[in-house]
């Protein structure tokens, strides 16, 4: 049973989040905020790489379920799971990379802040402290 | 069983309706059930449970006015009988039946009469919604959780992965209530109960990833139904229990959730959040009435959900301690609908001593040990709780790469046999 | 445009779907928050809509794993991140934080033309679909982590760590001198 909703719905949902967090990004002075905006656009990316996933044909060079291996006692066979796993798979290293950049760019701003005593990205222009 | 599947098969009634009008229904009944035969009372007898255990502890009397002693006594039959027999009729009864049973339904109503005060430089939206998002974010959790044999009201396939998810939610509403009651007090002990529960959340989640890595599966069903054998015993009963198995080694992740639990619930030794002495209360400081209550409710049900998560987890949550064989041959002569009805009854019942028992510890820890310090509530999480919960997950890995079960021999050699 | 959305083989019979346009509406919306809300707690709040909106949305492609992680990660993790950078680079005892913009006009065309773009190649677009049914994704999803990527993912946990050490560093630095 396929989604309830077409493919175009959920691109056009990613594409409007992308949108939004472009502007957020483009027009917001707080590091803070253009931090929201990055947010924003990953997920579009994410909602989109999870939506092909669902619906669109595996392309044939993300290759077969599993790969078998001749060894010595009998063969053994490498799982690779199956094709449409690879979109969930980005989808969690995105996520993953969220995380990561997120805590990293927390730990930037409360640097900016406490040397400048303010997150406004216009002003932070110098090069060192 | 998910719940409805369960619905649509014993109820024939149901059949030629529409899948979603059945849906709604269930969500409906379900969620009015939860909170009628689980969380309200829940809440009720745990805080008359919680002040008698405190009055012992504190060597003083807990509430011991509003219920049923007193109102025996005061019956005028009663009195009369009293005042015939110059002496206090009911005191064996007294002995037996404790007064101020009836206290949990006083406080209630005392919480709907009270004021809902919103504090005048407060953000009136955000003190207004984030005891709903905290409410929310606790309960949701209950979805999941295998109350009975193989019955939850929904059978996700990433069962515990979806409590701690959901779980989650709580933090933002805290943060939430500390921000729009526009108090400094507030503010901080929602700062620090956010931290607190961020960074508990870890510990925690490796301990409980452990077992799914054991069981091999997220469905809590499943995780349950991977802890009726063990030691090579096909119907173990308490030594299936991935607390016990191994040879003990499951019981240090266990712990480690268990302390992780309480302080993801905020509760003493690790209740700065609420510091008295420091923080006046947290981030409900500013609320009242009905408000305040949402909170306390959360609390209470959290308190259950960690318990009812470390049961099935660790304790086997609804199967018995003796091996479910006995109880299974015993109903299998029986009319299968009471054989249903019974083993249904036998689960629930099992699962509800296992996770009230985890409540009552809590209880009793609050009342017996003192308050951690800010600094040595993080050293315990980052400095002793990570790194064991992480070594021991890499033991249990290599505990289960190389089958390292402990069997008994002669099950051992029972199971060869049948090889 | 949006006549070719309607048409795109959705039941609107189908009450599934009216609660599938319910978590469209309130991510599309929040987004809008997030974008154009002039204190900036009401932002990170509204974020906290568009992630659990997201996650909705997940769910309606049949990625429960995906929806769970985005919930932990997304909401338990990086939005109260957001929200203690929120609160700890400003005098957190004033309520009513401001959130400036600057050209509003430049932003909001350069956004508009990113969405016509993206919204003309989803639509126009003639994708291979393939119907198929939906299946429990956790173990497929280990199975290629296992795999096919587990050097992208052994490369990812080293990432981590590094992001986990850094951002400590950076966080601590300033305490010291």
């Amino acid at each position: 049973m396929m989604p309830v909703a077409s493919l175009e719905w959920f691109l056009m949902i990613a594409a409007f989040l992308f949108a939004c967090g472009i502007y957020t990004i483009l027009t917001r002075k707080n590091a803070v905020s253009v931090l929201m905006g990055v947010e924003l656009v990953l997920n579009s990316a994410n909602i989109n790489l999870v939506a092909f996933a669902r619906f669109v044909k595996p392309a044939a060079s993300l290759g077969p379920q599993s790969v078998p291996i001749p060894m010595e006692s009998g063969a053994a066979a490498v799982i690779y799971g199956a094709p449409w796993a690879s979109g969930h798979v980005f989808a969690a290293f995105v996520i993953i990379l969220a995380a990561a950049e997120a805590a990293v760019a927390l730990g930037i701003i409360l640097g900016i802040y406490r040397s400048m005593g303010g997150v406004d990205v216009d002003e932070v222009s110098a090069l060192k402290g | 069983m998910d719940l409805l599947l369960f619905v649509r098969t014993h109820l024939s009634f149901l059949k030629s309706w529409p899948d979603w009008i059945v849906y709604v229904l269930v969500v409906f009944v379900f969620a009015f059930a939860i909170l009628n035969t689980l969380v309200a009372p829940l809440t009720g007898i745990s805080t008359y449970i919680e002040r008698r255990l405190a009055g012992r502890v504190q060597y003083r009397w807990g509430p011991n006015r509003v219920g049923f002693r007193s109102l025996l006594a005061s019956l005028p039959i009663t009195r009369w009988m009293a005042r015939l027999a110059d002496k206090q009729p009911f005191k064996f009864l007294g002995s037996k039946i404790p007064g101020g049973l009836l206290q949990f339904a006083a406080d209630g109503l005392k919480l709907f009469m009270k004021e809902d005060i919103v504090p005048t430089g407060a953000d009136k939206m955000m003190f207004k919604l984030s005891p709903y998002i905290v409410l929310a974010g606790s309960f949701a959790a209950f979805a999941v959780f295998p109350v009975s044999h193989g019955c939850s009201a929904t059978n996700l396939n990433i069962g515990i992965f979806y409590v701690i998810a959901i779980s989650s939610l709580v933090v933002p509403g805290i943060l939430m209530a500390g921000w729009g009651s526009a108090n400094k007090w507030s503010l901080f002990g929602g700062m620090r109960s956010a931290a607190q529960i961020v960074s508990y959340e870890i510990p925690v989640g490796i301990a409980l990833l452990t077992t799914v890595m054991l069981a091999g599966t997220m469905n809590m069903n499943e995780i349950v139904t991977a802890q009726r054998s063990g030691y090579g015993i096909e119907s173990a009963g308490a030594l299936g229990w991935f607390a016990f198995r191994y040879g003990g080694l499951m019981l240090i992740p266990f712990l480690i959730y268990f302390i992780g639990g309480c302080a993801e619930v905020n509760r003493t030794p690790f209740d700065l959040p609420e510091a008295e002495s420091e923080l006046v209360s947290g981030y409900h400081t500013e609320y009242s009435g009905f408000r305040w209550s949402f909170f306390f409710m959360a609390e209470y049900s959290n308190m259950f959900a960690v318990g009812a998560i470390a049961t099935t987890m660790f304790l086997g949550g609804p199967l018995p301690p003796y091996p479910v064989q006995w109880t299974e041959a015993l109903f299998a002569g029986m009319n299968p609908n009471l054989a249903l009805i019974l083993r249904f009854t036998e689960g629930f019942a099992w699962f509800f001593a296992k996770s009230y028992f985890f409540v009552l510890v809590m209880i009793h820890m609050r009342w017996t040990l003192p308050r951690y310090r800010v600094d040595q509530l993080m050293g315990l999480c980052y400095k002793v709780l990570i790194p064991i919960a992480l070594t021991w997950f890499v033991i249990m890995c290599g505990v289960k790469m190389f089958r390292m079960e402990t069997t008994l021999p002669r099950a051992t050699a029972a199971v060869e046999a049948h090889r | 445009m949006i006549l070719t959305l309607a048409a795109a083989g959705s039941s609107w019979a189908d009450p599934a779907f009216w609660v599938f346009l319910a978590f469209a509406a309130m991510t599309v919306g929040s987004a809008v928050l997030v974008a154009a809300t002039r204190n900036i707690v009401y932002s990170a709040y509204a974020l906290l809509l568009t992630f659990f909106g997201v996650a909705g949305l997940y769910v309606f492609l049949d990625a429960d794993f995906i929806a769970a992680a985005q919930v932990l990660v997304y909401i338990g993790g990086i939005l109260v991140l957001i929200l203690f950078g929120v609160m700890l680079t400003n005098r957190i005892h004033d309520i009513h934080l401001s959130n400036e913009t600057t050209h509003p006009v430049t932003g909001a065309i350069i956004a508009g033309a990113v969405f016509l773009v993206l919204a003309y190649v989803a639509l126009r677009t003639d994708w291979e679909l393939d119907p198929r049914p939906a299946v429990p994704t956790s173990q497929e999803i280990g199975k290629a982590f296992m795999g096919k990527y587990l050097l992208a993912f052994e490369a990812a946990s080293v990432l981590l760590l590094a992001a986990l050490i850094g951002a400590a560093y950076l966080a601590r630095r300033g305490e010291k001198e």
